[in-house]
Parts: C-alpha cells; sequence; structure tokens
C-alpha cells in the first residue's frame, strides 16, 4: 500500500511529467492561459490517458506478445489512442451533454498529446502489471493537471503586468515555466520510488 | 492536380484504403525488424561483453549465469580457475531514477571495477558517477575492510560533489553486489 | 524556383520552434546537448520528408474522413522504421534520445505538414517542404542545444573549451534551463522581427 502512495508522490511532485519529463508541453502552453480551461483540459486527459493505457496494456500483453509483433508497438498504441478519443468524443455527445460541452473541445487536441502515448510506453517499458499501469497513470495524469493548473493561475496573474515587447507570449510563458520547474526541482530525491 | 477527384468517403472505401495502408505499413516493419534484428542484437551483446572485460580481471571464459538475491552474477574462468564474478545490481535510490551497474569480483572477493550500465542521473552532477575519480575509489578494495558508504555517513567513500543522493545510490547498488556476491559464490 | 521558396520558408518565416511553436517536447526533452539536438533533429527531417511524400503520392486515394487515421498509420510506420534501425546501428545515441524517438509520431508539426502541406501539394514540393521544414526544426534544436551546453557544461558538441574545474551553469542542463533557454532564444527572434518591422 505505502508503495502505491509513493508512487503517487514521485509521479505528481517528483518526476512531473511536465517539469521533469517534458511530455505534454503543446497543451501545457497552449490551453494554460485561463484557469477554467486547464481544468477542462486536465480533466480530459486524466479520462483519456487512464482509458488509453488500460486497453494499450491490454493491447500489448493480449495480442502483440503473443504474437510476437512487439515491434508494431508504436503504430498499434497511435491507432488505439486516435480511436479511443473519437470513440470517447462521441459517447459524451450522446450521454451527457453538459460533460460534452466541457471537455469536448480538448478531445481532438489529445490525440496529439504526446503525454498520452508518452505514458503509455513508458508504462510498457517498465514492464508494469495492470494495477500499478493504471495507479501509475492516474498520479501522472494528476501531475500535469496540477502542473496546468498552477501554471494556467500564474498566466492570468501575468497579464496585468508590463512585458517587455519580445518577451510577450511564448517567451514569458516558458521563463515561468523554467521557474516552476525549478520549484519542483525542490522535490527530487524526496523519496525512491518501490517499483 | 488540383481537379483530380478525390476518393470519396464510402464506408468501403474508407475500410479499404485504411485496410490497405496497415498492410502495407506492417509488412514494411515487419522487413526492416527482420533486416535489423541481428544487428540489434550484435550490438547488446558486444556492449554486454564490453561492460564484462572492463569489470572482470583478464579471463578465457565466461561461465553460466546464475542468480543470487535478485542479482544476477557470471563467473570468467581462466582454463579450468576461476578468476573472477561479474555481479549486475539495480538500486532504485538514485535522484532521477534506477542506477543499474556491473560490479567485478577478482577469486579474492575484491572489487576489480566497476561499470555503470544505465543511469537517468542529473547530467553534469549524477552523471559523474561515471567518473573514474568517484568510481575508481573501491577498485582493488575488500569489501571485508572498506566501508561501502560515502564520508557523510561514517563510510570511506568521497562522494562525488553535490550529489550526495548519486553517490548513495551507486553504493546502494554496490552493496546488494557484495551480498548477492557472498551469497551466490561457489 | 517554388521549391526553393518551399524549402527556405523552414529556416526563418515559417521556422517550426522559434516561430510557429510546434514539437516543443522534443525540444526541450533532448537538447542536453548540440549533439543530442543535432540527431533528435536529423531523426525528426528523415521522417518528416518520408511521411510528406507519401501522404502526398496518397492524398487522393486516401477519403476524406479517414485522412487523418491514415496519416497517423503512415508516419507512425516510419518512425518504428527510423527507431529499429536507429536502435541496430546507431545504439548510444538511441539510449540517449530514449522515449523521444518513438514519440516523434505525435510531433504536431509532422502531423500539422501532412495536413496544411503534403495533402494538397505534388511530390516534389512536400519533399522540398519536408526537408525545409525539418532542417528548420533541427537547426533550432541544435541551437538550443548548443546554448545550453556552452552555458551548463562549458563545451560544445563536445568540445570543452571551458575547463573542467571551473563552474560551470549547470542549471541550463537540467530541465528548468531548457525552458529559461527557449524562452530567451524565441524573445530574441522576436526582438529582432520587431527592429526589423519597426
Amino acid at each position: 500500500m505505502t508503495g502505491y502512495i509513493l508512487v503517487f508522490i514521485s509521479a505528481i511532485l517528483v518526476n512531473n511529467i511536465v517539469f521533469a519529463q517534458f511530455l505534454g508541453i503543446c497543451p501545457f502552453l497552449g490551453v494554460s492561459n485561463k484557469v477554467s480551461t486547464s481544468v477542462g483540459m486536465g480533466a480530459a486527459v486524466l479520462f483519456v490517458m487512464t482509458l488509453a493505457t488500460t486497453v494499450t496494456w491490454l493491447l500489448y500483453n493480449l495480442v502483440l506478445i503473443p504474437l510476437n509483433i512487439a515491434f508494431m508497438q508504436t503504430v498499434a498504441y497511435i491507432l488505439v489512442i486516435a480511436a479511443l478519443v473519437q470513440m470517447v468524443e462521441i459517447i459524451l455527445k450522446k450521454v451527457s451533454q453538459p460533460l460534452y460541452q466541457a471537455l469536448g473541445v480538448f478531445l481532438p487536441l489529445i490525440t496529439t498529446n504526446c503525454a498520452v502515448l508518452g505514458v503509455a510506453i513508458l508504462v510498457t517499458q517498465k514492464n508494469y502489471n495492470l494495477l500499478q499501469s493504471v495507479v501509475y497513470t492516474i498520479a501522472t495524469a494528476l501531475g500535469f493537471f496540477l502542473a496546468l493548473v498552477i501554471f494556467a493561475g500564474i498566466r492570468e496573474r501575468l497579464e496585468l503586468y508590463e512585458i517587455p515587447e519580445a518577451m510577450k507570449g511564448a517567451p514569458i510563458a516558458l521563463v515561468t515555466a523554467g521557474l516552476l520547474a525549478l520549484a519542483f526541482m525542490g522535490f527530487t530525491g524526496l523519496i525512491a520510488v518501490p517499483w | 492536380m488540383a481537379d483530380k477527384k478525390k476518393l470519396e468517403s464510402s464506408f468501403k472505401n474508407m475500410l479499404i484504403v485504411l485496410a490497405a495502408i496497415s498492410l502495407v505499413s506492417a509488412l514494411a516493419i515487419g522487413f526492416t525488424y527482420t533486416k535489423t534484428k541481428p544487428a540489434a542484437e550484435k550490438v547488446q551483446l558486444e556492449k554486454s561483453k564490453k561492460a564484462l572485460e572492463a569489470v572482470l580481471p583478464a579471463f578465457e571464459k565466461l561461465g553460466d549465469k546464475y542468480e543470487a538475491e535478485g542479482c544476477r552474477l557470471t563467473p570468467a574462468y581462466k582454463g579450468e580457475e576461476l578468476v573472477g564474478t561479474a555481479v549486475e545490481a539495480v538500486s532504485n535510490k538514485g535522484f532521477g531514477g534506477d542506477v543499474q551497474i556491473l560490479v567485478g569480483f577478482d577469486a579474492e572477493g575484491k572489487i576489480h571495477n566497476t561499470a555503470i550500465l544505465s543511469i537517468k542521473e542529473t547530467p553534469g552532477l549524477g552523471s559523474n558517477m561515471a567518473n573514474p575519480k568517484f568510481k575508481d575509489q573501491v577498485n582493488g578494495k575488500d569489501p571485508e575492510n572498506f566501508k561501502l558508504s560515502v564520508k557523510k555517513d561514517g563510510g570511506d567513500v568521497d562522494a562525488i560533489t553535490a550529489a550526495t543522493i548519486s553517490s548513495r545510490a551507486f553504493l546502494d547498488a554496490l552493496n546488494k553486489a557484495v551480498a548477492a556476491y557472498r551469497s551466490g559464490k561457489k | 524556383m517554388s521549391a526553393w521558396k518551399e524549402f527556405t520558408k523552414g529556416f526563418i518565416k515559417e521556422n517550426p520552434t522559434f516561430v510557429l511553436l510546434l514539437g516543443m517536447c522534443p525540444t526541450l526533452g533532448t537538447t542536453t546537448s548540440s549533439i543530442n539536438g543535432l540527431s533528435m533533429g536529423l531523426a525528426a527531417t528523415v521522417v518528416l520528408i518520408c511521411s510528406n511524400c507519401v501522404i502526398s503520392l496518397l492524398k487522393n486515394v486516401i477519403p476524406d474522413k479517414v485522412r487523418i487515421p491514415g496519416f497517423i498509420v503512415v508516419i507512425a510506420s516510419f518512425v518504428t522504421v527510423v527507431d529499429l534501425v536507429m536502435q541496430a546501428y546507431l545504439p548510444d545515441l538511441y539510449e540517449t534520445l530514449g522515449l523521444f524517438i518513438p514519440l516523434i509520431v505525435v510531433n504536431c508539426i509532422i502531423l500539422g505538414r501532412a495536413e496544411a502541406f503534403a495533402s494538397k501539394n505534388g511530390v516534389l514540393l512536400s519533399a522540398a517542404d519536408g526537408l525545409g521544414i525539418g532542417l528548420g526544426f533541427t537547426m533550432s534544436l541544435t541551437i538550443l542545444g548548443s546554448v545550453r551546453e556552452i552555458l551548463g557544461n562549458g563545451s560544445v558538441f563536445g568540445f570543452q573549451f571551458i575547463p573542467e574545474n571551473i563552474d560551470k551553469i549547470l542549471l541550463f542542463i537540467m530541465p528548468p534551463g531548457a525552458f529559461i533557454a527557449l524562452g530567451f532564444l524565441i524573445a530574441l527572434v522576436n526582438h529582432i522581427k520587431n527592429r526589423k518591422a519597426a
């Protein structure tokens, strides 16, 4: 049990997917202008990422390995993720209008969010069992969520300040992200991950 | 070019085209895989051979690998005489992830040499673990009378500057290797 | 010479990293040194040229509604081929770039060029576009990698010009330094552009 808690802390604070592993930077910079949209994006990523890792785990261990075609991993995973995103979009539209309105616009963006494919591949490389994979994925997605919301909060504040012409937009956002990453670095070495 | 008609998006067309693309892609990847596989395996083999040669005293042939305390041991022989044993050990106490090392022991149980197999430590700090200035401190030492921990923890090893955690992880893996070597010694 | 124009635009006017801000993950993740940045850029360029050519050839055969999945399969196949070849013949580099090789699949630059350019233009132009954008990407990564290596390690392309025993700004090799260095590089590009416009 403590193992699972440690993995949670590690994935959220110590090995944060955005600040330490450089995955999911595009949505991180793209949809972090407002706290409200960043919450939507974070939730959509959490949802799709968990689903995607579960399905790709099953696909890898029940299909690719038995057939001895593990080298088809990248192609198979990206197809599954693209199909999943489409399916989630269709189902959401039919089942829950409010949820669709909240998450819908973010879904197409997620296919090309490298964090989703990245985590699916990482989990495969680390040889986790299904439960470990799911726990790791949820923790990682929460780390993404946290990074995104904090960053959006700071950017909302940044709007109020006068910034040199050349630093406006992406440059100041990147430097801010760098300082945030520096803050997160304070957590490194905090705990040893049990698996 | 532009006035050429695109294929209609009927269900049949979509299915056929996607299936055809996937098939061609699978064939192309399968072909590359079979072509590159021998080279990839050779690279892996050579890498592990090089690491073994680096950490062990001169040997003629390697014996069968066996396991002890969760580590993998490879004995090395000169003729019939055992000249050393290489132990693969992993520590999860690294700064950036697992620290995987290979430790060579000579016939008397002294540490002959060590090699870093894979680390994800901070470049420029923890990655200095591979620097001879740090890792060669333990070479030729007998774990019986040389304390394998950093001086801060009361041991005999100088830690890497500004990377105590990485140093501890290296020594953690090293101690695991020593334990495995002792329990697995034949 | 329109092919020439398609080729050159990737370097400055439509530079994917500094101007369009695409493909940020590998840009930040792999540029700990000039050589790593250069290799990552070249790997992506190979995939980009191949996928642009094939997609341009297939543009009339793929029905509109399934064009994105079709493109993705083509791109993923080339990525896997590059991945396998690197694993076999460039093992050290493969280990350094790690996860970012399979992740070329989701690099927005490649899918973006397929959708915006290759699916509408001929093979020659698409190849020129792929080469130009790819080399522009490579150039940006090499610059960022060099800046980080110079500041953080006192060397460039592995050539040490600041002695080992002098302290460098290690921060620039670590993750936060990647963000900060890229931020200031983009600011510099903006500054030059603003000056030209004024």
